[in-house]
């Protein structure tokens, strides 16, 4: 046997004669590089589904959810709230026929309301106005203003996007210009409790940030308010737009078309029985989109307003886990014996299979 | 090199059937009218009448974009994707105050995801650009006046054109074959590349050109060549050469195919008939497809629907949007006031309120446009591209031989991986190694050989036995000489004198060492020999012959000689046979002979062939070994071996003569069926034969491949063999894969029986196509009489069939019954399918079943089945780069496939499609 390789390997086929060369040291190899990432080996953990899991997961979930609710729910329940519907009731019952044109007369639009306050509130109570079927989300109303113009006073011509509430008619820029502002709400209120005013405090109503940064301290009101047709609230125009606090309240549009806005912070208590006298200046028309006013009263809890969703939705939810657990734990009772070992087998090779990825 | 010296050699006697003259038979009266209306002027494309013809050039472009092309082509690709087109529309809109947002914010992502495709795409072409490159600089010498050759480039080659292909260099373009540096005008011709099969295959020139063997000799050479219209058919040709004034018929035998290379000649002369396009094994090729996943056209579903969505409630919107801006304004009376009904744009006009609905339908397109998620195909392009880093990188996949890793070279179709129901798999150098190797033998009714198979390995595994572990050992010290795995200390090493029949066991390997064709090549520096052969089972048996101490070393024309070891002497003795005869093999034969004469002056017949035409012919005291040699045969054969059948036979003086005489009278006879007269005649001294016993060759497969195709099976997924080899090999194969086991029920399809031999040669070509087809049909439809009546017991059924018979059964009236036959079977094996039909194959499994189907292969044969398959993955072992350039993914070795599927295919799906689900998830909750 003295033939070697070179002679015989070109026998059979010269055409794989190359092939296999002794494994000899290559200098650049393509052998991939062995890294715990690239051959997919890294550690990982998956849960694996068994009854007990799974059991054990509902009911430790019913378990976090339903104080969870019931605790939200309680804090909802500690909020006082009174609401007070007062659009048709504050017009004078002969004008209740065509309200629109009442509205828009110059007719005295002054109104009293009195609200009994049906359990004891905590200061600070906030005042709140209600508008519904108003859509401040409307294309065309939610980009009508302009941001660069409410935020500096070298801006003060920028009014693009804010047809038809740009320009006065002899081409004055408007500030602040746009629909938004145009509509101000313009109802007013002042509340008294037994013949003594009580005050509201309207600072600090609107988000510091858009004090601060949205709208200009140099910037001041001018042209506003001063077409034919009147929107909504005049401004003052010695006062910087940093400081209109209810513009600021208002410009931040609401999401949908029932929105509260707050007005401001009575910062007394209110005892349980107090009646409070409102006077109210019942200018702002939601007659022509027959829409609803609303003064709301309200205390807030560490959640917030009152809302009762959350806690219903946790006490749901706790309450399915619970459910689910319990109907679970029936039929794993029921079944076991028949799907251990199945189960088992299955887990086991899972297992073994994402230990040994092969 | 030796080559001179072979330059003699009388291959009349090696060839015996297929070498000699030929005849104008039917099909050339075709020539001229529609379909053959080729005229080539040989050696004289710049004249005037080849200019006129204009055919086209040799330069070939596989990419699938030019520079012209590149935008409008990869664009509209990129458009096919439904989203894309929206966002397009969205982008265009977005520049219009119709716009809910800016425009960049619009234009951004769309230019970022095309960009991104398209700049893959660019790079993927630009591969494909730089091996056309290549390709098209390719030299070859091209006969420029004056009887001188020159270098010239392949894509400057013209139709006409005579050019001088050397040994080992591929053929620039389909030549038809003028002379060759042998004297009769033959050369061998390796066609890998075409169709899968890896037998040399011998071409002859017309005697009439066949004395050119000088560069000067094409000085005043001119010919017109007359032949059919390009076609993609690789077997068949038909054409006439007019040479002063007279006309030769030119056959297949005469044309030498583009990428078939040039084998054991020197060089051979040949005319330009096809070039470029027109080539056959372009015409065979189909243009690179785009391919997309499942998930992807699931995902593409999915963006339908979400569309469908989007327009409803846009127009749901819109009336509505519609409603309420027409009552903004009744009258003169405002309801919304503080929208400023009275002075508005056409947007939110109340007086045209359905022009506004109209624009605000538009505008809810867009601004719903996160319905429709764009960020999901560039999520899911990122995810698939680090899923191939992970198939790339996976040292599973790497093979450290020829240094080669995975390659994912489309990352679009990684998920699909692992929906594979059928791999349709290419067998030589994809299953097989494409070597053969000498492994056991039985001789006088002894079985000899201890080396172990794959196959009986992977039996032994699968029965748990620990056979294993010590075979694999012993395999790593040997396996030193290619070919030859063969180790039995009782006949190695001239140890076999000592055997009880040494008489037969001499006379045994005097027989491997002389009946072949093989040439042997002599190492000038050391003196070691080297064979090449037709076939890798011939050198094996030569090999063999050389490794147990009888070495073959020198033919010439009337003699093969031999280095005997000389038992008595226990010396080299040197013998020389004078060689009178070979009666060469052909697959109707099976079997080849020789007659010799030995030093002695004994006559000698020594044949080899398959058992089951030997065994008939052996004479009544010749079948001293038949039992034991038939019960070798069969463990062989279970062992997934390929046998054969060596016997012999003493011819008496005068029976030889009467024999020369009939057979050299057969052999120089013009007729037609001159072949058949041959080998009619050969029939008749093939008789009588003495047993001397059986060779057992292994066609090694691949590391690892039967488990491979045992853990695919167990997966599910079924395995189609399609290949170019005879059903025989194909067979054996079957059962050395475990695709087919003993005691399953073979339903064959052939359309190689004697009768349909005979019904070809009758003179009415369709009449015969349409009893062939008929012939088909009826095993068809009796297969599947089997499949549809059988029971359990029986065992599970087969279904081989094959070239010819698939041409018939992929006709579009049989084509349903064919699916329906080889899907109830539980293997299927197609063998001597060409490139298009394993390309049809797959479509139809694709296409009928609507299955995910997976092609496999190496070769350029496998080019079209890799295009046309869900998925086309390329081994990139040793034969050229052709398949791993059109595949979607390149790996080293078929074993690797294993983990391609189950592990990455399943990862890939299961994570792509969980993304696909948390993305709609996401969309889902943005809309609440």
């Amino acid at each position: 046997m003295m033939n070697s390789n070179a002679a015989s390997s070109s026998t059979a086929n010269p055409d794989a004669a190359g092939s296999p060369d002794p494994p000899a040291p290559r200098r650049s190899s393509k052998r991939p590089k062995y890294s715990k990432f690239t051959q997919q080996e890294l550690p990982a953990c998956k849960p694996i589904l068994t009854p007990k899991w799974v059991i054990l997961t509902f009911l430790v979930v019913g378990i976090a959810f339903v104080p969870i609710g019931i605790t939200s729910l309680l804090a909802s329940r500690d909020v006082v709230e009174i609401v007070d519907r007062y659009e048709t009731d504050c017009i004078p019952v002969a004008n209740r026929t065509d309200k629109v044109a009442f509205i828009q007369s110059n007719a005295s639009k002054t109104c009293t309301r009195q609200i009994t306050v049906t359990k004891h509130m905590k200061r600070p109570v906030y005042v709140y106005y209600q508008l519904d079927n108003f859509y401040q989300n409307h294309r065309r109303y939610v980009k009508s203003r302009n941001d660069e113009q409410l935020k500096k006073r070298s801006k003060t011509s920028e009014t693009s996007q804010c047809e038809p509430e740009d320009t006065t008619p002899d081409g004055k820029p408007i500030v602040p210009c746009g629909l938004i502002a145009w509509s101000l709400f313009n109802d007013t209120y002042t509340f008294s409790r037994n013949k003594r005013q009580l005050t509201v405090n309207k600072n600090g109503i609107a988000w510091k940030s858009d004090r601060d940064h949205k709208f200009g301290k140099e910037v001041f009101p001018s042209n506003f308010q001063n077409g034919t047709l009147i929107g909504g609230a005049h401004l003052d125009e010695s006062i910087p737009l940093s400081k209109q606090e209810d513009l600021i309240v208002w410009m931040r549009t609401a999401a949908l078309p029932t929105f509260r806005k707050l007005y401001g912070k009575i910062e007394v208590d209110l005892e349980e029985n107090d009646i409070i006298d409102v006077i109210l200046e019942n200018n702002y028309n939601t007659y022509s989109f027959s829409g609803k006013k609303k003064l709301v009263l309200s205390t807030t809890s560490w959640l917030g307003g009152k809302n009762d969703f959350l806690g219903i939705a946790y006490l749901t939810v706790g309450g399915l886990c619970f459910f689910l657990a319990l109907s679970f734990t029936i039929v794993y009772l029921a079944t076991w014996r028949s799907f251990l070992p199945v189960m088992e087998q299955k887990s086991r090779r899972a297992l073994s299979k994402f230990l040994e990825p092969e | 090199m030796a080559g001179n010296r072979r330059k003699k050699h009388h291959f009349s006697r090696i060839h015996a059937f297929s070498c000699g003259k030929t005849s104008f038979k039917g099909d050339h009266s075709l020539i001229g009218g529609p379909g053959f209306s080729r005229v080539v002027h040989c050696n004289d494309p710049e004249s005037f009448e080849a200019s006129v013809l204009n055919y086209s050039g040799n330069y070939v472009r596989t990419t699938k974009y030019t520079l012209a092309t590149f935008f409008p082509k990869a664009l509209f690709e990129q458009f096919r994707r439904v989203a894309n087109v929206y966002f397009l529309i969205c982008a265009i809109l977005s520049f219009t105050p119709l716009s809910p947002y800016s425009a960049v914010s619009n234009v951004l992502p769309l230019v970022v995801v095309i960009g991104a495709t398209m700049g893959k795409e660019v790079l993927e072409d630009w591969r494909r650009k730089k091996q056309d490159i290549e390709v098209n600089n390719r030299k070859v010498k091209v006969h420029c006046g004056e009887g001188a050759f020159d270098y010239t480039k392949w894509r400057d080659l013209k139709v006409g054109d005579v050019v001088k292909v050397e040994k080992d260099e591929f053929f620039p373009a389909d030549l038809i074959l003028l002379s060759s540096s042998y004297e009769e005008a033959i050369c061998y011709v390796e066609t890998t590349n075409l169709d899968g099969e890896t037998n040399l295959k011998l071409k002859q020139a017309l005697d009439a050109t066949s004395n050119m063997h000088e560069d000067s000799n094409f000085q005043n050479f001119k010919a017109i060549i007359r032949c059919e219209d390009p076609n993609a058919n690789l077997y068949t040709f038909v054409g006439s050469l007019e040479l002063e004034e007279q006309q030769y018929p030119l056959t297949p035998q005469q044309l030498l195919l583009r990428d078939s290379k040039l084998r054991n000649t020197d060089c051979i002369y040949g005319a330009v008939i096809f070039t470029g396009r027109d080539t056959k094994v372009f015409q065979n090729s189909t243009g690179p497809p785009s391919k997309r996943s499942k998930v992807e056209r699931r995902m593409d579903k999915i963006i339908y629907f979400l569309f469908g969505i989007l327009v409803l409630m846009s127009f749901i919107g819109s009336i509505f949007f519609g409603i309420a801006t027409r009552e903004d304004l009744q009258d003169g009376k405002m309801k919304r006031w503080y929208l400023r009904p009275d002075d508005t744009t056409a947007y939110y006009d109340p007086k045209r309120a359905a022009v506004a609905a109209v624009l605000h339908f538009l505008t809810a397109l867009m601004l719903y446009g996160y319905l429709i998620p764009i960020s999901l195909y560039v999520s899911i392009e990122i995810v698939k591209i680090l899923q191939s880093i992970f198939i790339n990188q996976d040292l599973h996949m790497y093979y450290e031989e020829t240094d080669k890793p995975a390659r994912a070279r489309t990352s679009n179709l990684n998920e699909e991986l692992g929906q594979v129901d059928t791999i349709l798999s290419d067998k030589t150098g994809t299953l097989t190694c494409n070597s053969m190797e000498f492994i056991k033998c039985s001789i006088a009714g002894t079985s000899y050989g201890r080396g172990v198979t794959e196959v009986e390995r992977a039996m032994a595994r699968r029965k748990g036995s620990p056979l294993e572990e010590e075979v694999t050992e012993e395999q790593e010290d040997k396996a030193s000489i290619k070919g030859f795995n063969f180790e039995d200390e009782r006949i190695m090493n001239g140890s076999w004198d000592n055997e009880p029949h040494a008489d037969v066991i001499q006379k045994f390997l005097r027989l491997l060492a002389t009946c072949h064709t093989a040439l042997p090549e002599v190492d000038e520096e050391n003196g070691k020999i080297s064979y090449e052969a037709e076939s890798p089972d011939e050198a094996a048996f030569v090999i063999a012959a050389r490794e147990l101490g009888f070495e073959f070393y020198e033919r010439t024309q009337t003699s093969i000689s031999v280095h005997e070891l000389d038992p008595v002497t226990g010396t080299k003795v040197e013998r020389s046979y004078s060689l009178l005869n070979v009666l060469e093999f052909s697959s109707s034969r099976k079997r080849m002979s020789v007659i010799v004469r030995s030093e002695e002056g004994t006559l000698l017949l020594l044949s080899k062939g398959a058992d089951s035409v030997m065994f008939e012919r052996l004479a009544e005291n010749g079948r001293e070994f038949e039992e034991q040699t038939k019960e070798h045969i069969n463990e062989y054969a279970d062992a997934g071996l390929r046998t054969l059948i060596l016997a012999y036979r003493e011819l008496d003086e005068k029976e030889y003569i009467q024999f020369n005489e009939e057979f050299t009278e057969a052999k120089n006879s013009v007729s037609a069926d001159r072949e058949e007269l041959a080998e009619e005649i050969a029939e008749k001294i093939e008789k009588n034969l003495i047993l001397l016993g059986a060779t057992a060759v292994e066609d090694k497969l691949q590391n690892g491949v039967p488990e491979c195709i045992d853990k695919l099976a167990q997966a599910g997924i079924k395995l189609w063999v399609l290949t170019g080899d005879k059903m025989e090999t194909a067979i054996n194969i079957g059962f050395a894969c475990s695709l087919l086991r003993q005691g399953m029920r073979q339903v064959i399809i052939s359309s190689e029986t004697p009768e349909s031999k005979t019904l070809e040669k009758s003179e009415d070509k369709s009449a015969a196509a349409a009893a062939l087809k008929a012939s088909v049909l009826h095993q068809l439809i009796r297969g599947k009489e089997l499949l549809d009546s059988s029971n359990e017991s029986l065992g599970p059924l087969a279904l081989i069939i094959d070239g010819k018979s698939l041409t018939y059964a992929l006709e579009d009236d049989v084509k349903d019954l064919f699916l329906e036959l080889a899907i109830g079977c539980a293997s299927v094996i197609c063998c001597r399918s060409s490139p298009k039909q394993k390309a049809l194959v797959t479509r139809l499994v694709k296409t009928k079943t609507s299955s995910t189907t997976l092609a496999i292969g190496d070769g350029a044969n496998d080019v079209g089945m890799l295009q046309e398959a869900d998925i086309g993955v390329g081994i990139s072992g040793v034969e050229g780069m052709q398949a791993v350039m059109s595949s979607d993914i390149a790996i080293a070795q078929f074993r690797f496939l294993e983990r391609l599927l189950l592990v990455h295919g399943h990862w890939c799906y299961r994570r792509i499609s969980s993304m696909v689900c948390f993305t709609l998830k996401m969309l889902i909750d943005k809309l609440g």
